[in-house]
């Protein structure tokens, strides 16, 4: 049984995670009625209406796919925060799933959930001072941030953190990880409509497939 | 005229950027707190804070190459917004382009148009605005399923969670062969398809190698030579050169 403590705190996680979520929302929405009061015009209204319909039906979608997708993994505190400040598979989750595999807690027990958020936490943090310094000195960072041969190495974030990732994920669990990276190796190199920018999209069905294995493995008892 | 680049925008964004901040600390705070009171290691939480400000630079410095790109056309303080909050530069970049075409404006240029300066932060707005929208009103009733099954099978539970995190990894595992077959293709179709060269679909699948490798050798030293610290930096350090390795793999295959 869970004792009371452990309940206040996650509790507490929950009162305070809302308030500043509605808070922050709010803020948000503001910004552009703010430039509309500040500036007293009005939006173009047809062109806002195309815009949104080319943005809203995929964006939505995948927002609330990623919602049930990534609140499981990232724990309540890390899923309050990443949502805000963004950036989840490419930066939040990857540095919270270090972080726990580190300390050798596990990511379901209180203590993962502590270290997670302790991790996007100061992520985000970082993240948000790190642009902030960025804002401050783009003009001299411009030419250097945009140099060929930095951009050829910001281009393969993605393979460079996740081969990292994935060697440490693997390693823990072999048997299970054998069946859902042949399904999106034949995936993504047999179906030419899944490239670079569907990755998002190939998450979930990842995670649900192996999700399904686990279960299977562990109701045999072979896992 | 009106200037996306106006000091008026840097302050509202800076309050909601400080804002933003206000809550990572808020959550940190309470955290560090609540370990201490669980009785975590101190040095676990140290050590936690450091790894991850350092695992943060290298992504934070691409979405800061990001807001520059964005800049060209919509000045500094809306992408510094939207990349601060929720956003990503895959996101920003088609929603603000969905905006200006809708305006019949050109990608390059600098909006001087306070009208179509708005309207493109509105769709840029709404587009994203469901994560923030669902998460207060979802997170509770996730996570107590959870914790629920926790309480009921904790190995299953334990499991669950690894088999999540071993999904995300495999989707992301296959986009980094997406394009293999491209070595198969004819040289007109990688014309007509936007590619530089038949090799090039090769860089990201040796970036993966060099970075799975270094993070494998990282492991094995620090098992070895039992030191600790090194596992601490792995994951950054296979980062940076998985990243470095890039350039010479993009001058080969490119």
């Amino acid at each position: 049984m869970k004792n009371s403590k452990t309940l206040t705190y996650l509790d507490s996680v929950h009162y305070y995670g809302r308030i500043w979520g509605f808070v922050i929302l709010g803020l948000i929405l503001l910004f552009p009625i703010a430039l509309m009061i500040i500036f007293n015009v009005g939006p173009n209204w047809s062109a806002l209406l195309t815009g949104c319909i080319a943005v809203v039906p995929m964006y939505w979608a995948v927002g609330i796919i990623e919602i049930f997708t990534y609140i499981p993994m990232l724990g309540a505190g890390g899923a309050y925060l990443s949502f805000v400040t963004g950036n989840i598979s490419n930066l939040k989750l990857p540095c919270a799933l270090d972080a726990i595999e580190k300390t050798g807690y596990k990511a379901s027990s209180e203590e993962g959930e502590i270290i997670s958020t302790i991790s996007i936490a100061v992520s985000s943090i970082v993240t948000t001072l790190i642009i902030i310094i960025g804002v401050i000195l783009i003009v001299p960072l411009s030419p250097i941030l945009q140099s060929d041969v930095l951009s050829v190495a910001f281009a393969q974030l993605l393979p460079a953190l996740f081969g990292g990732l994935a060697i440490v994920f693997i390693a823990k669990n072999v048997k299970l990880s054998i069946a859902p990276i042949i399904l999106m190796l034949v995936l993504f190199i047999a179906v030419p409509a899944l490239n670079a920018s569907k990755v998002g999209i190939m998450v979930p069905v990842g995670v649900l497939f192996t999700i399904a294995v686990a279960r299977i493995l562990y109701k045999k008892g072979k896992i | 005229m009106f200037n996306p680049n106006s000091y008026v925008l840097y302050i509202i964004v800076g309050v909601i950027i400080a804002t933003v901040l206000g809550q990572s600390f808020f959550f940190l705070f309470r955290a560090v707190k609540r370990a201490k009171q669980i009785n975590i290691d101190k040095d676990k939480i140290k050590k936690t804070i450091i790894s991850s400000a350092i695992f943060t630079i290298a992504p934070a410095v691409s979405i800061l190459v990001g807001i520059i790109t964005l800049s060209v056309s919509l000045g500094v303080p809306l992408p510094w917004l939207r990349l601060s909050v929720i956003g990503s530069l895959s996101y920003e970049t088609v929603a603000a382009g969905a905006a200006q075409s809708a305006l019949g404006l050109s990608m390059g240029k600098l909006v001087d148009d306070p009208s179509a300066f708005v309207t493109i932060a509105w769709v840029m707005t709404l587009g994203i605005i469901m994560g923030l929208v669902l998460t207060p009103i979802l997170t509770k009733k996730v996570q107590s399923g959870l914790v629920k099954l926790e309480a009921k099978d904790k190995k299953w539970s334990a499991l669950l969670n690894d088999a999540m995190f071993l999904g995300m990894i495999s989707a992301f595992l296959g986009y980094v062969f997406c394009d293999v077959t491209n070595l198969f293709r004819s040289d007109e179709w990688l014309i007509a398809n936007g590619f530089t060269s038949r090799t090039s679909c090769l860089i990201p699948v040796c970036v993966m190698a060099v970075a799975s490798i270094t993070m494998a050798l990282c492991g094995l030293l620090s098992k070895k030579l039992k030191v600790r610290w090194i596992t601490d930096y792995a994951l950054p350090f296979s980062l940076i050169c998985g990243m470095a390795s890039a350039i010479p793999f993009t001058m080969w295959l490119g």
